[in-house]
């Protein structure tokens, strides 16, 4: 009888890291969704270290210069380095997004918590306000606010609060119906049973199970104020002083880029917010599929 | 269709209306700007009347919009006056009312909204439609997918990538405005064609920037319906394969898109508006850009509810018809 010898090696566990890269190779959107993004962070870090940031503002340099070797993108009517003010607009645009998505996510997070849980009564009023408000496009509404405000005062983060206003909405319902499927789950069940209380519950039991879909919606939510700031931008509704992209793209449009020939004045921030918003659409697509096991594929 | 959902509806949309119109009540009245008075500032410092004259302009003028009133008192008239579709006076183009401005530019935006959303309705879940379909080639599979690059990318930004090049790099199509400078407004052939050829680039924008939304969409509901028991069964049966496709396949995964089509009505009007403004298209969102530069606050405020009501208003006429399209919710 000869006996199976088992290798004494045990089988090596790859780190995090491989297993991180792994993935990726598995979920292409998310793969190039974060590379675009890398990029942006980088040109815009690189930026912010390099140029002058008076430059972004008018009257800086000449006016209505081409792109050259030493302004390569241009500068514009006012007298404004347009590269100067991609980056500072980039920086700006991410402030907003990261400011305004945060703490929908949060409200929402909480909002959805509230309402799943307790149910009843809370439940019934928060989910028909959030029903009433999602027909209401909320542009038009944002337009009224961001058209209320004193215009000389509007900041980047009087921006980031109109913004907000109308964006919590949506994670609430996404968290809120996710939380009462797993309130059925049995793990629920059996820390209700050994007398875990209702904070420890939520915190401990379901949060955690709900991280993935917390981080799908904040990136929904970026997506969706970086969007909802650039087309208050563009109709002319945004931080006037600000190199905003949308409000790049505004006054060129106001002065008449194309119709004077200054085409590089509008091509600038509009291919950067291309990348902006297509970076985090693809990667709200892949944290889809990384969020809803169910369409993940299989290795 | 029984009377209760009916009822129930129709409550959901008298809903939406009055938190609309309550919100663009509050907001401007909670603000501290004064828009009768900056707009008689405005005029004070070309015109040049005095500072006391101003004031008692100003004070005519509140008065005139009722702004002397109590607060509730101001809400009641307020709300009387949208169920009389009486939206105010703009401040700017003084003796016209809301409604007149938006009647004028209204058949513009309704235009191209109309055609663009039925274009991409059509082209997106075919499409979407054909990328799920086993047996449709692979070269048309691939043309689909690609659609779904544009997804995400506002329609306004591929309007000024669309301007760049083909209307200011090639000088194929005009950079904007309703038709050539210089035309008169006619029913003529030539008048027609160039006022087409003016709608083209913002209508491919319009289309490209929603395709793929309803590309995806079909294509995962295609995907779905695939396993579907009775699509096996009707392939047992032996019909043919273009009869699935239109029977089975595309009819049952259809009937969510409706529903999508009405969610979607809200961000297809946004970008219409975003994306005539690029254009310096006549229509709403020209209105909208011009009442926003010089402080015309009544017509901004009665754009947006006049689009917000119809918005909702769409979108329970959308449900309406859907037990048209689905034998089942008919035969409840």
């Amino acid at each position: 009888m000869s006996s199976v010898t088992l290798s004494n090696t045990a089988i090596r566990q790859p780190n995090k890291l491989t297993l991180f890269f792994r993935y990726l190779r598995r979920n292409p959107s998310l793969t190039f969704g974060l590379l675009i993004m890398l990029f942006l962070i980088i040109f815009t870090v690189h930026g912010l270290l390099t140029i002058d940031t008076k430059h972004a503002y008018p009257l800086a340099v000449r006016p209505k210069q081409p792109p050259s070797f030493k302004y390569p993108l241009g500068t514009d009517f006012f007298g404004r380095d347009l590269y100067a003010a991609m980056v500072i607009g980039m920086w700006q645009t991410a402030v907003i997004g990261i400011v305004a998505g945060a703490l929908g996510t949060i409200i929402g997070t909480i909002l959805g918590f509230i309402s799943a849980y307790f149910g009843g009564f809370i439940d019934g009023a928060i989910t028909s306000i959030c029903q009433i408000l999602i027909p209401i496009p909320a542009f038009l509404i944002q337009v009224i606010i961001a058209g209320s405000i004193d215009k000389r005062s509007v900041t980047i983060f009087t921006m980031a609060f109109v913004v907000l206003l109308l964006a919590w909405m949506g994670p609430t319902l996404v968290i809120r119906s996710q939380v009462l499927s797993m309130k059925e789950r049995q793990f629920v069940s059996v820390a209700k049973l050994s007398g875990m209380s209702s904070l420890g519950i939520i915190f401990k039991e379901i949060l955690p199970n709900l991280l993935p879909f917390i981080a799908a919606a904040f990136i929904a939510q970026v997506f969706q104020a970086v969007f909802a700031s650039f087309y208050l931008a563009i109709v002319g509704l945004g931080p006037v002083r600000e190199p905003l992209l949308g409000n790049t793209i505004w006054s060129a449009q106001t002065q008449g880029a194309f119709f004077n020939g200054w085409w590089w004045w509008p091509i600038g921030p509009a291919v950067a917010m291309i990348l902006i918003l297509g970076s985090l659409a693809l990667i709200n697509m892949g944290m889809d599929e990384m969020a809803n096991p169910r369409i993940r594929r299989s290795e | 269709m029984n009377f209760r959902t009916l009822s129930k509806r129709l409550l959901f949309l008298f809903m939406v209306v009055w938190a609309a119109s309550t919100i663009t009540f509050f907001i401007p009245r909670i603000s501290p700007r004064n828009p009768v008075r900056e707009r008689f500032a405005e005029l004070a410092r070309t015109g040049g009347f005095s500072p006391e004259d101003l004031e008692v302009i100003v004070a005519d003028y509140s008065k005139r919009f009722g702004l002397d009133k109590p607060l509730l008192q101001q809400y009641g008239d307020y709300m009387w006056g949208i169920a009389r579709f009486d939206l105010g006076i703009s401040l700017n183009k003084f003796p016209k009312t809301v409604m007149q401005l938006i009647f004028e530019s209204l058949p513009w935006t309704i235009g191209l909204v109309f055609i663009t959303t039925i274009l991409s309705f059509v082209l997106g879940n075919w499409l979407g439609a054909l990328a799920a379909w086993p047996k449709s080639p692979d070269w048309l599979k691939s043309v689909a997918t690609s659609f779904v690059l544009f997804q995400g990318v506002p329609p306004v930004l591929l309007g000024i990538l669309l301007i760049f090049f083909i209307g200011f790099k090639l000088k194929m199509l005009p950079l904007g405005g309703a038709y050539s400078i210089g035309t008169v407004p006619s029913m003529s052939l030539n008048f027609i064609f160039d006022l087409l050829r003016h709608q083209l680039l913002p209508g491919l924008a319009l289309v490209l920037g929603s395709v793929g939304g309803w590309v995806i969409s079909m294509r995962g509901m295609g995907v779905t319906i695939q396993g579907e028991d009775y699509v096996t069964f009707a392939e047992h049966k032996g019909l043919g394969s273009r009869a699935i496709f239109r029977d089975y396949y595309l009819r049952n995964a259809l009937l969510p898109q409706v529903t999508g089509l009405a969610l979607a009505l809200g961000n297809l009007v946004t970008s219409a508006i975003v994306v005539e403004g690029i254009f310096a298209l006549p229509g709403i969102g020209t209105m909208l850009n011009s009442a926003i530069r010089s402080n015309d606050f009544s017509v901004i405020y009665g754009i947006v509810l006049f689009i917000t009501i119809a918005i909702a208003t769409l979108m329970v006429i959308v449900e309406f018809i859907y037990p048209l399209l689905d034998p089942r919710i008919r035969h409840q």
